[in-house]
């Protein structure tokens, strides 16, 4: 038996989780006050994963950038060649919330979504 | 200039969410003003996720989350004058304000909202010694270069304080391919949220070095190295702990200070702990139908509770205005703060006054394990929870039944305090 200790970052709250790990297996989770923090728990053992937020150039729009994320969480691993993908990218405005920016990024399966509407100016 | 029945200052966060709920409490003439060229305050620059959780219930980022507050503001038709700087605001609420389109104006309200939000802490209120060059931000400056200009401030960056944004810039700045130093925390704590540590330092390696702060700053045009040190339990530098690092970078992330200067030319009577107004259980300053929320009245930790707090500021506020701008007389409970608790929002609570419940926010000034929170009507324990760890990052709520302060008709005030569980 193993113990690790992890502090979730699901929310704010960051409860502090205490795994209980066996050969490499998660036997058992404490600490989280709800169920996201046992999944968390036992994916950032296995596979850790992130969303990752960046910013993309608009062109013509009342804004000189818009906010991107990834549309939902992509590994660790891949969280620098992710933001390499998008750092050439300018939008033409109008720039929509939700808006695919970049589909699949990096093969993660996961879509660059633009998080800001960016107006045309004028 | 037309007149409205409430004014908002400021079309953040607090402002915003004020607006919605006036509205849905049946008032009808809101106006917001704002300063910048667009609603949403600083969540505009915020563009990491982790916004909404408790408001909608799903993870977004802050333009996204400030986003779902001006679509609501915009259906509700609520009018808002954008680079509108309000200049004064006096004891009788006249506002005093200027923009292109109006020049310069005064409203006559019924009932104000304080939704001003609050600012950083800059080197000079720092006393940190060294050379002045440039290169020395504050790390919501660099946010806002980096977020919404699209500049990279610098490239060799370290950073004092661990606040939240500091930390959220440490990811941020190293994503855009600078290399975060080190970040350096006067305290033995550090004053950011604990997710914040795990997902923007240790995800990319970056050292929190607790109870350091910057001793030096050299270089003559541009920032060249920073020195930390250690420093002691008075936060003195200890000396021969000095570690020098080249940089062309300082960010500061050392506290936000609540922006009361108009609340203040009004002669709002403010809190010296909070920097922020005292109000009451209604969040009502000491000016009848002046009304504070989000961080112009408290730094808050998450927005989800700025939006709440604000909610209730625009309800109370249509409440006030709906009621022809009277207020009965209730017996007031001045709420004092005892063993570690450093404040409380609101300082004081008339239960003759207050729906089925009060919400209770405030910090504490250390970072305490296994204790009780505990709040008391006079001498009589009306609340009382366990909680593992209490740190100053961390704000904490109690919601209190009205009912248990009714209950104790006896009690001249209300202590919240820290117990041994």
């Amino acid at each position: 038996m193993e113990e690790k200790n992890l502090i979730c970052i699901n929310c704010p709250l960051g409860c502090p989780l205490t795994v209980t790990l066996e050969n490499g297996e998660v036997k058992a989770v404490a600490g989280n006050t709800c169920p996201r923090g046992e999944a968390y728990a036992r994916k950032e053992l296995t596979n850790p994963t992130r969303i990752v937020t960046s910013t993309v150039k608009v062109r013509g729009g009342t804004l000189a950038m818009a906010s991107v994320k990834t549309a939902g969480d992509i590994p660790k691993g891949k969280i620098f060649d992710c933001v390499k993908a998008i750092q050439d990218i300018e939008l033409p405005a109008p720039v929509a919330i939700g808006q695919v920016v970049l589909a699949d990024v990096c093969g993660t399966g996961v879509d660059i979504v633009a998080t800001k509407n960016v107006p045309v100016k004028g | 200039m037309r007149e409205y029945e409430l004014v908002i200052i400021g079309g953040g966060p607090a402002g915003l969410a004020a607006a919605v709920a006036a509205h849905e409490a049946g008032l009808r003439d809101i106006l917001i003003l704002e300063r910048d060229n667009e609603l949403g305050g600083i969540l505009n620059q915020c563009i990491h996720n982790g916004f909404g959780l408790h408001t909608f219930k799903e993870e977004l980022t802050g333009p996204e989350y400030a986003g779902r507050f001006i679509e609501q503001v915009k259906k509700l038709d609520i009018p808002y004058k954008l680079n509108t700087m309000v200049l004064d605001l006096a004891a009788d609420k006249t506002v005093t304000a200027m923009n292109r389109e109006d020049g310069l104006f005064q409203l006559h309200p019924k009932a104000v909202i304080l939704a001003m939000g609050c600012r950083e802490r800059p080197r000079g209120a720092l006393s940190i010694p060294g050379c002045r060059p440039a290169g020395i931000y504050t790390a919501g400056t660099a946010q806002r270069l980096v977020n919404m200009e699209g500049y990279m401030p610098g490239r060799k960056v370290v950073i004092l304080g661990s606040g939240d944004i500091g930390l959220i810039m440490a990811r941020r700045m190293t994503l855009e391919g600078a290399q975060v130093q080190v970040v350096a925390e006067l305290m033995p704590y550090s004053g950011g949220l604990k997710r914040n540590i795990v997902q923007c330092l240790d995800d990319y390696g970056i050292p929190l070095k607790l109870s350091h702060t910057v001793v030096d700053i050299e270089g003559k045009k541009r920032v060249e190295a920073v020195t930390i040190a250690q420093v002691d339990g008075n936060n003195r530098p200890i000396p021969g702990t000095e570690e020098r690092y080249e940089c062309d970078t300082l960010l500061l992330s050392c506290g936000l200070i609540p922006e009361n200067e108009l609340s203040r030319s009004a002669g709002v009577e403010l809190n010296p702990i909070t920097n922020g107004p005292t109000v009451n259980e209604s969040l009502e300053t000491s000016i009848p139908g002046v009304f504070a929320a989000g961080n112009v009245l408290h730094v808050h930790d998450l927005v989800d509770y700025v939006s709440e707090e604000a909610g209730a500021a625009g309800r109370q506020a249509a409440g006030y205005i709906a009621a022809g701008c009277r207020e009965e007389e209730h017996k007031a409970l001045p709420i004092k703060c005892a063993n570690g608790v450093r404040y409380t929002v609101p300082v004081a609570i008339r239960p003759g006054a207050a729906g089925d419940t009060v919400t209770l926010r405030f910090r504490v000034g250390n970072v305490y394990k296994n204790k009780k929170v505990a709040v008391y009507a006079g001498d009589a324990c009306v609340f009382s929870r366990k909680r593992p760890v209490l740190a100053p990052g961390e704000m904490e709520t109690v919601i209190l039944k009205t009912s248990l302060l009714t209950d104790h008709p006896e009690a001249d005030g209300i202590t919240v305090t820290l117990e041994e569980a």
